[in-house]
């Protein structure tokens, strides 16, 4: 890799920087600290994320992305002896105040995660399986008829519309994941959080995913965790690196890949640690 | 031919030894088995008729058979499990789901021990605090002592069984906006079921083998079952009361007995298998 900046040219128009400031905020996040335990796995993170815009999270492993990411729908709930401090204001609501309806707010913010997690049910009820517990059918036709724009909109659904019946055990690793990304969407939620959808993927799949993440970006806002720099590059409009549980930089993906701020992004991102 | 070094050879020479150990224990354990399914089949085949599977006992010389044996082992059985498997489900559920405190801890204890009291303190138990104050021997008491039984094994397969369904799974159901108890109902226990099927299936056959519970408590019928608040008849105690019997032809029906009780398992051990083999996997 080169010494001074990255030649990575993204595939699609990255937006202007004045475009991206004038988009209202969708997700602000303010002073937030996060603990396992006694352990700090955030430290101070202050982040606005775009209503409708793709931003990418970097940074080494370990460097408390994925945790950020699960702070964003109360997932790290789940997790024993877990503690946040700080604001996330999801439109300008606290996600952390104590009369908040963790269920309404993970129907507003859907999730894929890294390892497709499909459930041991037919590739039907797996879709189905969010309009049924949040009762959004009212009846059999309107539940067959949002699964299959939720296949269609996660491009899954010319490759089961005849075997809708059957495990989604039996689906590739990709499809798999492109039917938890149309599980998550099913429901219509405004934001996705996607915990590195592609890590596990073939090229081929990872470029599918990756179309569909452009694409969704027309309806939804979207957090991205990734490794891959180059998907970072391809798919978001703002990138914000991360470092040992610290927001190092923010910025237009644009700017993150040519030109960034901080010196540790630009060491990071040429490969000279992580 | 390429020449091995010294530690390949030893390596290989281990590696021999060891895999035919594994193989003679296997036959061994297996062997056993089939030495004693195939004597008992033996042993058992001779008495065993058509009415001999449908009568009621009779005094020595005059035939009869264990049909209210077979009645009375169905009906305690399905009592023990009515009782037994929904309680022990239920306890699994809340030991997997909830069970991080100290309460949890302490049932968790307590179901291991009670996994570990010998069947015969079971049947004393239940003999002390429901046979004496009924001042009856009954169908229902022994239906509770073979549930108590019943309890800890479900519970702790249960238990085990929900551990194994990935995390990912609920995380993915709560992502979706799930609340806890339907993501536990609709994703969690279909995900185990198979599991939770087959060791609910494997603690009816364990208690269907139990004789030292029953002897305190369902005592023994010489006639078909007609109630619960009664004595009733039971594969095992039969077996136990004709094999301590001196007469010859009691001896033959015991052993018939045995095997229509072994054919009864393994049959419940094949519904089990088939009713419960992966539709999704």
């Amino acid at each position: 890799m080169s010494t001074t900046s990255v030649k990575i040219v993204p595939k699609f128009e990255v937006k202007s920087r004045a475009s991206l400031a004038s988009a209202p905020t969708k997700i602000s996040v303010s002073n937030l600290n996060f603990f396992y335990g006694r352990t700090q796995a955030l430290n101070d993170i202050t982040v606005d994320v775009p209503k409708r815009m793709v931003m990418a999270f970097i940074g080494p492993s370990g460097c408390g992305k994925t945790t950020f990411l699960r702070t964003l729908n109360r997932m790290n709930d789940v997790i024993p002896g877990t503690r946040v401090e700080g604001n996330v204001l999801i439109d300008g609501q606290d996600i952390y105040t104590p009369g908040a309806d963790v269920v309404d707010l993970r129907r507003k913010v859907g999730m894929v995660f890294q390892k497709s997690n499909p459930f041991p049910k037919s590739i039907f009820d797996n879709v189905a399986y969010g309009l049924k517990i949040n009762r959004l059918a009212a009846n059999n036709r309107e539940l067959r008829d949002r699964v299959e724009e939720a296949l269609k909109d996660a491009a899954l659904w010319t490759e089961v519309t005849d075997r809708l019946k059957t495990s989604a055990l039996g689906l590739s690793g990709g499809q798999q994941q492109r039917l938890c990304i149309a599980r998550a969407l099913a429901i219509r939620p405004e934001v996705i959080l996607m915990d590195e959808p592609a890590s596990a993927l073939d090229p081929i799949a990872t470029s599918k995913i990756e179309e569909l993440i452009v694409d969704l970006k027309k309806q939804y806002t979207i957090v991205i965790v990734t490794h891959n720099m180059q998907q970072a590059a391809r798919v978001s409009d703002l990138t914000a690196f991360f470092l040992l549980g610290k927001l190092i930089e923010v910025n237009s993906t644009e700017k993150m890949f040519t030109a960034p701020d901080q010196k540790l992004t630009e060491d990071y991102i040429t490969g000279r640690f992580g | 031919m390429i020449s091995l070094s010294r530690a390949d050879r030893t390596r290989r020479t281990v590696s021999g030894v060891m895999t035919t150990l594994t193989a003679l224990c296997t036959f061994l354990a297996v062997g056993i088995l089939i030495v004693i399914l195939s004597y008992i089949a033996m042993r058992g085949i001779s008495a065993l008729t058509f009415r001999f599977l449908f009568d009621t006992p009779r005094p020595v010389g005059e035939g009869g058979g264990i049909g209210n044996a077979i009645v009375g082992s169905a009906v305690l059985l399905a009592l023990s499990s009515v009782i037994g498997i929904p309680v022990g489900i239920a306890t699994g559920i809340y030991l997997s789901e909830f069970g991080a405190g100290m309460f949890a801890s302490a049932v968790r204890f307590l179901v291991d021990t009670l996994t570990g009291i010998p069947s015969i303190v079971t049947g004393v138990f239940v003999y002390a605090v429901i046979v004496l104050r009924m001042s009856h021997f009954s169908g229902f008491a022994g239906g509770i002592a073979l549930a108590l039984i019943t309890i800890p094994i479900v519970t702790r397969t249960t238990e085990e069984m929900i551990r194994l369904v990935p995390h990912s799974l609920r995380e993915g159901a709560l992502a979706l906006g799930a609340p806890q108890w339907r993501v536990t109902l609709g994703v969690i226990l279909p995900a185990a079921a198979s599991g939770i099927a087959t060791g609910a299936m494997l603690a009816v056959a364990r208690v269907s083998g139990e004789t030292a519970p029953l002897l305190f408590t369902a005592f023994g019928s010489r006639f078909f079952p007609r109630n619960l608040n009664e004595p009733i008849a039971s594969l095992t105690v039969q077996i136990y009361n004709y094999a301590i019997s001196p007469y010859d032809e009691w001896h033959a029906q015991a052993w018939a007995a045995t095997l229509v009780l072994m054919a009864l398992i393994l049959s419940i051990n094949i519904i089990v298998r088939f009713l419960t083999r992966k539709r999704f996997s």
